[in-house]
């Protein structure tokens, strides 16, 4: 069952990219999706195109692990480009098809939206295949930790996200049991009329309610036990790292947003 | 005896809103590096002492005195430190998301420097024998190995005394023999003061000394080969007599002469097949 889920997935190994600060990622991340709506001609999706692919490159992940991670969206990708050819009428006209007319300019501005949303897509998923998901955590952690002042529970919503991710297959596992347990009994989760299967989900969700709400006051008991008192006068075992190519992957940045403000027309 | 480390003193308690005590005037005490076993059937009151002596109850009578300081509110956090617990559910006290991050969970809690965070987590994973797991996450290992995980975290903050609370009972076999064997060593080799509460009378065996509560008293309190003569009794208290003794018992009684009662298989097998030799 795992083994389906994209988000989430990471793929160990020793790269550069491997290596950098989550919070370096993070940043790079934000800052990176924001700069792509500055392309606006070929020459600035080719910068953008060919920074992406050197990250890539850079992070030693096998291509196919990114094309896996695009299947789900696929759709919508080519929705969004039939919209933009069929329905935008700029430039010259190239072809006619019964009642539709495709422009030039419609064909530019679809493969420009699905270039967008590739880059998008190959980006942010680079983070989670290239960082275990509770570095991404205390990445997060670390970058709202300002926010303390202004009293959000930063520590708390961090450690909760660290719970769930911990809890994850532990329930996913469950589930599974589960509904092997309800369907030896006669469950049936796989045909009939959709009102039937939303019916047919109720046995499944109750058990599965039960036995969390027990697990969540079990492990509250334990971590009590363990001397758990909320944020304060806690050190951490996870320390980060802001190293020299960290701030080169920021500077790189910075060098791109300028290239793209200068070549955008 | 040596030095006690825990003295319970005519303790009760009530849950509230409920009519019966769950723990009727209890008194005994614990010494240090002793191995000491709490038997009783469910509902004998040993869950709540389980609690009790880690600060998640406190007595309606009595006290409750740990490494030397009196179970309030106000001392809850320094008995914590010196009493560490295993719970039953290997899954449902496993904090971090590998086990290295679980391990130190405890010690980032207690604001131990980073430094040393680190050696008390190899040290204390070393110490239960699961250095090669250190960034395997939960899912990936097995009921023993997580409550051997359980143990190094609590080993880590150094206490004085380990409560077991039932940790074995989820455990196949070969996972219970695992973490048994894991705690004989602690108690051996660290000195390290056991109370392992349990239903389990073969667990109880391998205790120094045996405590049975029924309802909510202590009734009796001996070394396992005294609890073990009281054989039916122990029936009647819910409690399983294990094969071993019930089968010492059974082969005594037509009549072959054994040496003493066994507690476990693999010493009443060695007797058997040895029986003749000297003769």
């Amino acid at each position: 069952m795992m083994e389906k889920l994209i988000i989430g997935r990471y793929l160990p190994a020793d790269s550069v990219v491997h290596g950098m600060d989550p919070r370096a990622k993070l940043l790079f991340i934000f800052i990176f999706v924001l700069i792509i709506f500055l392309a606006n001609n070929p020459v600035t999706y080719t910068l953008l195109g060919a920074f992406t692919l050197f990250a890539v490159f850079l992070s030693k992940v096998k291509l196919r692990f990114l094309v896996n991670g695009l299947k789900p969206v696929l759709i919508l990708i080519l929705f969004t480009f039939l919209l933009h050819v069929f329905f935008t009428k700029e430039g010259d006209m190239i072809a006619r098809i019964g009642f539709l007319t495709i422009y030039e300019g419609g064909v530019i501005k679809g493969v420009f939206i699905s270039l967008r949303f590739f880059l998008l897509i190959f980006v942010t998923s680079l983070l989670t295949l290239t960082t275990p998901p509770i570095s991404v955590t205390d990445g997060i952690e670390s970058l709202f930790g300002p926010l303390r002042k202004i009293k959000v529970p930063v520590h708390e919503l961090a450690l909760m996200m660290s719970i769930s991710l911990r809890f994850i297959p532990t329930l996913l596992d469950e589930t599974d049991k589960i509904m092997k347990a309800q369907m030896a009994r006669g469950a049936d989760f796989s045909s009939g009329s959709i009102p039937d299967r939303v019916k047919a989900v109720i046995p499944l969700l109750i058990p599965l309610f039960v036995s969390a709400f027990k697990r969540a006051e079990e492990l509250a008991v334990a971590m009590e036990a363990r001397g758990y008192k909320g944020s304060e006068g806690r050190t951490k075992y996870r320390l980060l790292h802001w190293s020299l190519r960290d701030t080169m992957a920021m500077l790189l940045l910075g060098a791109l947003s300028a290239a793209l403000f200068m070549l955008r027309s | 005896m040596s030095e006690k480390v825990i003295s319970i003193k005519g303790v009760s308690f009530q849950y509230p809103e409920q009519e019966t005590f769950a723990l009727r005037e209890v008194s005994f005490d614990v010494y240090k590096g002793e191995w000491l076993a709490v038997v009783g059937h469910n509902g004998s009151g040993k869950s709540t002492l389980a609690k009790m002596l880690n600060g998640l109850h406190y007595p309606s009578q009595g006290t409750v005195s740990i490494g030397g300081y009196k179970l309030t509110e106000e001392h809850v956090w320094s008995i914590r430190g010196k009493l560490g617990m295993v719970f039953q559910n290997p899954d449902n006290q496993f904090v971090g998301t590998t086990v290295q991050d679980d391990v130190a969970f405890g010690l980032e809690n207690n604001g131990v420097e980073h430094g040393v965070m680190q050696e008390r987590v190899f040290a204390s994973l070393e110490k239960v024998g699961m250095t090669a797991f250190l960034n395997q996450e939960p899912h990936h290992l097995s009921g023993g190995q997580k409550q051997r995980v359980a143990i190094a975290g609590v080993i880590a903050l150094r206490p004085d005394i380990i409560l077991l609370d039932e940790a074995t009972s989820m455990l196949d076999p070969l996972g219970r023999e695992e973490v048994m064997n894991t705690v004989r060593e602690l108690n051996e080799k660290e000195g390290l003061t056991v109370i392992s509460i349990t239903h389990d009378l073969e667990e109880a065996a391998k205790a120094d000394r045996v405590i049975v509560l029924n309802e909510g008293r202590l009734y009796i309190e001996g070394t396992p080969a005294d609890i073990f003569q009281l054989d039916r009794e122990l029936v009647q208290l819910g409690l399983g007599v294990p094969f071993a003794v019930q089968m010492s018992q059974l082969l005594a009684d037509a009549g072959l002469k054994l040496s003493q009662r066994h507690f476990n298989e693999e010493e009443l097998v060695n007797e058997l097949w040895t029986l003749n030799f000297e003769k």
